[in-house]
């Protein structure tokens, strides 16, 4: 008898429904971070196994061979090898492989074979492979393998006791001799000869995704169905997500009124209300839109239309250098650049990624629809362009596309500059079609809102104390303004000087300063200097706020003000986001300073443009 | 003749392939997914909107997306 077992690990080829495997066998408390030194997620839970003991498992990313191609691949390789510094090697290697697919992915699975570790192979979804009439016989496997072979459907909860079985038994036969070392083509033909010989029976069953891709990839259905199903989803996001984000806001109005009530008036109230309370949650009401976003997201990748997405978008993005995949996390970022740039671990071409993650905050979030709302609703005329087409909405229209457009513009210059490499192809699997299972949907949907949530609690925390204490100190003499006094409105005062050239006044640059916060706070920290008392109705709000803009502003301010919200380089959530996800300062800085260049520069030409055309 | 000109729905096999005309991770991935000598092969589908941009191919149980650059350096002969 050896050590006793600590841990383990899944390995196998993408797509062989390893993720599904680890939720069966650990369930929802998993420990989810990124290995050090890179972004390349690592997935670790419990499994207890029949003797009672518990023992680490981890789920390692998906990958072809031990040939890495990836990031991702790399840190496979190094883990399964014990070369990842400060990860021991796990020591039981329990091998995925898909039934249905079954030659392709013994192809790795000899080679981490022949590695010769403790090993155990899990015959994963072996009903699929019954749906396209294929029969595999475990025992013929194991025969030819000689590794333990179990049978499991991960999503019914089939094999798993006797997984964890194996895998504790699997220990005992650790002195194992190292193996001749073969080439891809041996291996290959190896495979070809292994599943020919364990599959019992083949019928010749016309495949459910083939009928499936001869639809959604159609040359002009398949697009179509894409627009149409990308309609309801940002329906649902902008719609489902209202009752709640109204609840969340609520509550949060509720708590603010029970500190105001409970602690006697102090500059430490003063500090969880205005402070605290009001800016986390004006990042926390998007909690809802993210879930929703993601709860879409997560199916389309578990039921593998993604893969299908990625190829019909394909075209479009290699016009700007990218690729198919990096189309999902920059709709995503309609919606809001963090889950955006969180969707953009999908893609494997490091620099692909990196471009995306720069361009996704180019793309309009919900966050800049307050602010656009109050300055076309001011000083766009309510009037009619073409039948229904009005001219505000056309207007409104017109930011979305600026953004888009400028984020392909940008996206082709850092291709050819800062993100210069190998051309990025497009070589993906388009896996077969699944319904997602509701456990492993509920799972992921958790992860994503823990990590929003997260981040919210800390440094969006930070962020708000720190502009609270600028909006706050030195303390007002008395008979004197207190943002007038405070570092915040002497920073204003600077900014004021290097903004006016674009028409901004120093109202527009003292809001600019919260908007770091979240984007939409620049209205009610405009609405607060311009000292507008509407109460609570927020439609009263934004009306008199609209006649107070109209009152002070020209309209070049305003139209200069709305081209700078293109950019809006402002928001420190994103900056946060960034940071971790490029696992670095680097980026996000470089992030910050384009596009606070691109907002002023088109602010500017802008509003230079428009009084020379006299609308001022 | 190269895949890319290889009608929907035709089988063929992989008899060359320029990988010099690769990127090396690309040519490994290609490998990795069974797209490799001798390997039998159809066109699934093919471009969006009537492009000939990206193209999906069918090889073993594996349906595997690639541009037409990499198609056209896998020459294959009709089966």
């Amino acid at each position: 008898m050896a050590v006793s077992l600590r841990s383990a690990a899944l390995v196998g080829n993408p797509n062989a429904g390893k993720s599904a495997l680890f939720n069966a066998l650990t369930g929802a408390r998993q420990k989810i971070a990124n290995y050090p030194g890179v972004t390349v997620e690592r997935k670790a839970g419990r499994l207890v196994l029949p003797g009672g003991e518990a023992i680490e498992l981890t789920d390692l990313p998906g990958s072809y061979g031990l040939h890495a191609t990836s990031p991702d691949e790399e840190v496979t390789r190094k883990v399964i090898m014990g070369e990842f510094p400060g990860e021991p090697a796990p020591q039981v290697l329990v091998i995925v492989l898909d039934a249905s697919n079954l030659e392709q992915h013994l192809v790795f699975a000899q080679e981490v074979i022949a590695l010769g570790r403790p090993c155990v192979i899990a015959l994963n979804m072996v009903d699929l492979a019954e749906r396209d009439g294929l029969t595999i016989d475990p025992a013929a496997l194991q025969e030819a393998l000689g590794v333990p072979v179990i049978a499991t459907v991960a999503v019914r909860r089939r094999g798993l006791t006797e997984l964890a079985a194996a895998i504790a038994a699997a220990e005992e036969r650790a002195a194992e001799h190292h193996r001749p070392h073969t080439t891809l083509t041996e291996r290959r033909v190896t495979a070809h000869a292994i599943a020919e010989a364990a599959i019992v029976s083949e019928t010749a069953r016309h495949r459910l995704h083939a009928k499936l891709d001869r639809l959604f990839l159609h040359p002009w259905a398949g697009p179509l169905i894409l627009f149409a199903l990308l309609f309801v989803v940002f329906q649902a996001v902008f719609t489902w997500a209202t009752p709640f984000a109204d609840a969340l806001e609520g509550g949060i109005g509720w708590l603010t009124a029970q500190v105001r009530a409970l602690m006697p008036e102090s500059l430490l109230r003063d500090l969880i209300t205005d402070g605290v309370l009001s800016g986390v949650g004006a990042v926390v009401v998007f909690l809802p839109q993210i879930v929703i976003l993601f709860f879409f997201i997560l199916a389309m990748e578990a039921s593998g239309y993604m893969a299908r997405a990625a190829f019909l978008m394909d075209r479009m993005m290699a016009g700007v250098g990218l690729s198919g995949r990096s189309f999902i996390p920059l709709l995503s970022s309609f919606a809001c650049a963090i889950p955006g740039i969180m969707a953009t671990r999908s893609i494997t071409d490091p620099k692909d990624r990196l471009t995306t993650i720069l361009i996704a905050p180019l793309m309009t979030c919900s966050a800049r629809l307050p602010v656009y709302a109050v300055i076309i609703a001011a000083f766009i005329p309510n009037r009619s362009v073409l039948g229904p087409v009005g001219l505000q909405g056309l207007v409104l229209l017109g930011l979305y596309v600026f953004g888009i457009i400028a984020a392909m513009v940008v996206a082709l210059v850092l291709r050819r500059s800062v993100t210069k490499g190998a051309a990025s192809g497009f070589i993906m699997e388009l896996p077969k079609y699944q319904m997602p299972h509701p456990k492993d949907l509920l799972i992921g949907l958790w992860q994503r809102a823990w990590i929003f949530l997260r981040r919210a609690g800390t440094i969006i925390f930070m962020v708000t104390v720190v502009l609270w204490l600028l909006l706050n100190f030195p303390r007002a003499a008395p008979g004197e303004d207190q943002v007038d006094a405070s570092i915040a409105g002497h920073l204003a005062n600077g900014l004021a000087v290097v903004v006016e050239p674009i028409g901004f006044n120093r109202d527009i640059a003292l809001s600019l300063i919260p908007a770091m916060a979240a984007r939409e706070v620049a209205v009610s920290s405009l609405a607060t200097s311009y000292a507008v008392s509407a109460g609570d109705d927020e439609a009263a709000q934004a009306q008199q706020l609209g006649d107070r803009l109209k009152a002070s502003w020209s309209l070049p301010t305003a139209l200069a003000f709305l081209a700078w919200f293109v950019f809006a380089p402002q928001c420190m959530s994103t900056i946060a986001v960034t940071r971790r996800e490029t696992n670095g300062w680097r980026w996000p800085i470089f992030m910050l300073i384009y596009l606070f260049a691109l907002a002023y520069v088109f602010a500017g030409l802008t509003y230079w443009t428009a009084v020379w055309l006299g609308l001022g | 003749m190269t895949i890319d000109h290889l009608p929907i729905g035709m089988s063929a096999r992989i008899v060359a392939v320029d990988w010099a005309r690769l990127v090396p991770e690309e040519a490994q991935r290609l490998q990795a997914l069974g797209i490799d000598l001798g390997a039998k092969v159809s066109v699934a589908h093919r471009g969006v909107f009537s492009g000939r941009d990206p193209i999906a191919l069918s090889v073993g149980r594996m349906a595997v997306a690639l541009r037409r650059a990499h198609a056209e350096a896998i020459e294959v002969e009709w089966l």
